[in-house]
């Protein structure tokens, strides 16, 4: 029977072939453009370490009291270093990290090579095993290495490539900002996007990778600048690096690892009884202000995903529905034209339900061929986001098969909805008054 | 002509009416904000920058072992040696003029801070918001600001201090929108202001027309042209160096920059970004609003040219369906230009239903995109121009159909349906 429900809907769009066509043209671009900006969307907003996501936190001190306050009340986004190291100090998580942004210059072993500046971060120990950076050569350094400020670095295996050609390192030297280190590891192509340890400085998406870590309080004892944001409350009292260390500006970003509800109810409680002691020694003079977010909700509050993403997604999906009523509207007058055929099928026997599969088999071959011309769009539309934005972002939306899947069945399935009411309206064709209207 | 035939026809095809006029209204509601949309954008991409943005050129490179610049003999040696370069990049034969610079408009690289008249007034809320540009004495020309009221910084103003040094400085220069904000009456030249909650009193020498600030988002909407000019040299691990080209020599100019900087010391780093031209920077500063309007455009042509089509679609659909009735009505004397008339008014009322629905969704939308996304409230114009847009694309796409309608012969009266 389907075999002869397709056979009566390609004729019926054979006979009408410039109304196929439109139909098919509006869902195929309908759904192509819905699906190409969802490819960003998808990539923007994807979980960057989903199965590590809820135990990872970023706490906030409230340092700069109500006048440092957005008018939404939230302490500042980032640490100054007093409080960042009186948490480390403590200790109190399962694995924790201070990390600040830094950009030294690596001089290549080569002399006749110019020397070469790459982005990185100061962080601790704990921060590899925390992320869960996954390592080609070698691994992170020791919780010794932290507190002997050694001088060892873990490089991305991008570094290593240019560095070393490829090969194994650990254990050889890069020279960072005119200091020798010894190579303790080497990332394994690790560029998590959104760079969620650090969204502060790095504004969620970046086109370029960390090529550097470096032990934390060795940078700090070498005076590496901080290469991220600084933010003040008040100008610091000393000047130099010395003096940023001992303000109250924030520059530093942490993040913790909890490993339940639980464990992190009781770090919450840790934070606010430091800060309550703070207000007691009087060096807070405002109640405890603190927030303890997971990685989803901290990203969420630091609004990774550009508004334009969202704006533009939905539009798409404005357009798609659009399309849909396009594509229902042209069903509709199509489907009942054709009443006193619907009308000799029903006398000669045939059932309402066979009346909807009929009419809903020539609905799905649109949608069908709809679905196919948008995967052609999509692919041209995901092709051509890189020059329409940004390029950090459009780097990141890529077609595969989940896509491809998801724009045949929208296509379908949208379609075969559109056609869901001139469908009903065609089963409910009175055979007697189209026959004898004949 | 009577409308009454028109809204019995329409009655007898209420959903296709309804399907049509809801798709006019739907394209009405997301067409009038996607072009809301790109007039901002576009709005925002023309701002000027105050800069003659033509024949200049940034340069970055940062040394490698640099001292630190924590202490005087750093900050000093860091000092000769930007002024090696300065004095290397002047004597280039393309080269019009360089000069020290921290950051530039649009580069999204600043340092700000807050004005107030009084001294020591820390984060209080009559502060005006201001980012300071750092530089000497060839700052203004090279970037050939516009000053409008007293002098510019001379080679004796010029101070030099490390990246972290607070120090206020005795003279500034600002923009007018600082200079009528603190100084509604008269002019602000030979006026004392506190910088950043400071005691140290800073008097403004002189008054530039406009100069942008570096961030170009929307965070710096409240103080876009807030700029103060600081007549000091940053010394840093890294240094920053605008150069005006002589015209039409920009591309040699800047070819030129690296092979001198590493003359004057190899040890240095100097990358593909090092030497960008201005015309890169705003390119890139503006990206993703370009983008976004190029994508609400693409959006745009697909809604209206799918209503088109779909409004050729329907009523071609129609005028077949009532080629008896038409020809019923040209045997009873009915003109061509009549049943021409009929398509175009019925259309004309389908559209207009459409179109005044989609007025109010596109309100709608409007109002829920300021609530969830920053959004301005949409200029009832852009409504209404969209409102006649519409109707009018209504009466394009009818016009083919209906004219077909229109050439329906008589005879067609006495032919069997």
């Amino acid at each position: 029977m389907f075999a002869y429900y397709l056979e009566l809907a390609l004729r019926s769009l054979k006979r009408s072939p410039g109304l196929t066509i439109l139909m098919v043209l509006s869902i195929g671009f309908g759904v192509a453009a819905s699906m190409t900006t969802y490819s960003v969307f998808r990539a923007v907003s994807g979980d960057p370490i989903p199965w590590k996501s809820s135990q990872l936190f970023v706490p906030q001190i409230d340092m700069w009291g109500p006048t440092g306050r957005g008018d939404d009340g939230e302490p500042p986004v980032a640490m100054d270093y007093t409080d960042a190291m009186k948490l480390m100090r403590d200790h109190r998580a399962k694995l924790q990290s201070a990390m600040y942004q830094v950009s030294p210059s690596i001089v290549p072993a080569d002399a006749s090579k110019h020397p070469i500046n790459v982005s990185g971060h100061a962080v601790y120990s704990e921060f590899f095993p925390m992320l869960d950076v996954p390592f080609k050569y070698g691994n992170g350094w020791s919780a010794d290495d932290d507190e002997q400020r050694a001088a060892v670095v873990v490089i991305s295996s991008k570094l290593n490539e240019k560095l070393f050609g490829g090969a194994n390192s650990v254990g050889k030297t890069v020279n960072v900002e005119g200091k020798d280190y010894r190579v303790v590891g080497v990332t394994n192509d690790w560029n998590p996007q959104p760079r969620f340890y650090d969204v502060v400085n790095s504004g969620g998406f970046s086109t370029g990778l960390d090529d550097v870590f470096l032990p934390f309080e060795r940078a700090i004892a070498l005076s590496i600048p901080n290469d991220g944001n600084t933010n003040c409350n008040a100008i610091p009292a000393e000047s130099g690096f010395v003096g940023l260390q001992h303000s109250s500006c924030v520059w530093i970003a942490y993040m913790a690892e909890l490993d339940d509800a639980a464990t992190a109810s009781t770090y919450k409680a840790y934070l606010d009884g430091y800060a309550h002691q703070q207000q007691q020694s009087g060096r807070f003079a405002w109640a405890p202000n603190n927030r303890l977010r997971n990685l989803p909700d901290w990203l969420d509050s630091q609004h990774v995903v550009p508004s334009d993403t969202k704006v533009s997604l939905l539009v798409a999906l404005g357009l798609l529905i659009v399309c849909l009523v396009n594509t229902a509207g042209l069903l509709l007058a199509k489907f009942l034209r054709r009443s006193s055929e619907i009308g000799v099928r029903r006398a000669l026997g045939a059932q309402r339900l066979s009346i909807y599969a009929q009419f809903l088999t020539e609905a799905g071959m649109i949608g069908l061929a709809g679905g196919v011309l948008g995967l052609l769009l999509t692919g041209v539309g995901v092709a051509s986001v890189g020059w329409v934005l940004p390029k950090d972002i459009a780097a990141l939306a890529r077609v595969d098969l989940m896509l491809l899947a998801m724009t045949l069945l929208i296509a379908v399935v949208a379609t075969l909805l559109a056609g869901l009411y001139p469908t009903f309206r065609a089963a409910r064709v009175q055979p007697a008054w189209q026959l004898k209207s004949n | 002509m009577a409308l009454h035939p028109i809204l019995a026809a329409l009655r007898k095809h209420k959903s296709g009416v309804v399907l049509i006029s809801m798709q006019i209204a739907l394209t009405l509601a997301i067409v009038c904000n996607a072009i809301f949309i790109i007039g901002q954008r576009i709005d925002r991409v023309n701002r000027l920058t105050g800069l003659d943005e033509g024949n200049l050129f940034l340069v970055t490179q940062q040394w490698v072992g640099a001292p630190s610049g924590d202490d005087p003999a750093g900050v000093e040696k860091l000092d000769s040696m930007q002024k090696e370069d300065l004095v290397a990049l002047r004597t280039l034969p393309d080269v019009a003029s360089v000069a020290s610079i921290n950051s530039l408009p649009l580069l999204n690289s600043s340092s700000n801070g807050e004005i107030s008249l009084k001294p020591g007034a820390t984060e209080s809320k009559g502060n005006t918001r201001t980012t300071f540009y750092f530089g000497d004495e060839q700052m203004l020309s090279t970037l050939g600001l516009r000053l409008i009221a007293g002098r510019a910084f001379n080679t004796g103003d010029i101070q030099h201090h490390s990246f972290r040094d607070q120090t206020e400085p005795s003279i500034v220069i600002v923009t007018k929108p600082i200079a009528d904000k603190l100084f509604p009456q008269g002019s602000a030249v030979g006026k004392v202001m506190y910088l950043d909650g400071g005691t140290t009193p800073t008097t403004i020498i002189g008054v530039v027309e406009r100069l942008q600030v570096p961030g170009s988002g929307s965070w710096t909407n409240n103080f876009a042209y807030n700029a103060t000019l600081e007549p000091t040299r940053i010394d840093h691990n890294y240094a920053r160096y605008v150069v005006r080209a002589k015209p039409g020599r920009l591309e040699a100019a800047m070819r030129a920059i690296p092979p001198t900087l590493y003359k004057v010391n190899p040890l240095r780093v100097l990358d593909d970004d090092s030497v960008k031209s201005f015309a890169d920077i705003r390119a890139s500063a503006y990206r993703a609003d370009i983008g976004m309007a190029i994508l609400m455009g693409v959006v745009c042509l697909i809604l209206l040219g799918v209503t088109a089509a779909g409004i050729v679609g329907l009523t071609s659909f129609w005028v077949g369906q009532r080629h008896r009735q038409i020809g019923v009505r040209r045997a009873l004397g009915a003109r061509k230009i009549d049943i021409l008339h009929y398509f175009q008014i019925e259309n004309l009322m389908i559209a207009g239903i459409g179109a005044v629905i989609g007025v109010l969704l596109a309100l709608g939308l409007n109002a829920w995109l300021m609530q969830h996304f920053e959004m301005d409230r949409i200029p009832l114009a852009y409504v209404l121009v969209g409102l006649v847009a519409l109707v009018i694309l209504g009466q394009v796409a009818v016009f083919v159909p209906a004219r077909r309608a229109s050439n329906v012969s008589p005879v067609e009266a006495t032919r069997a349906a």
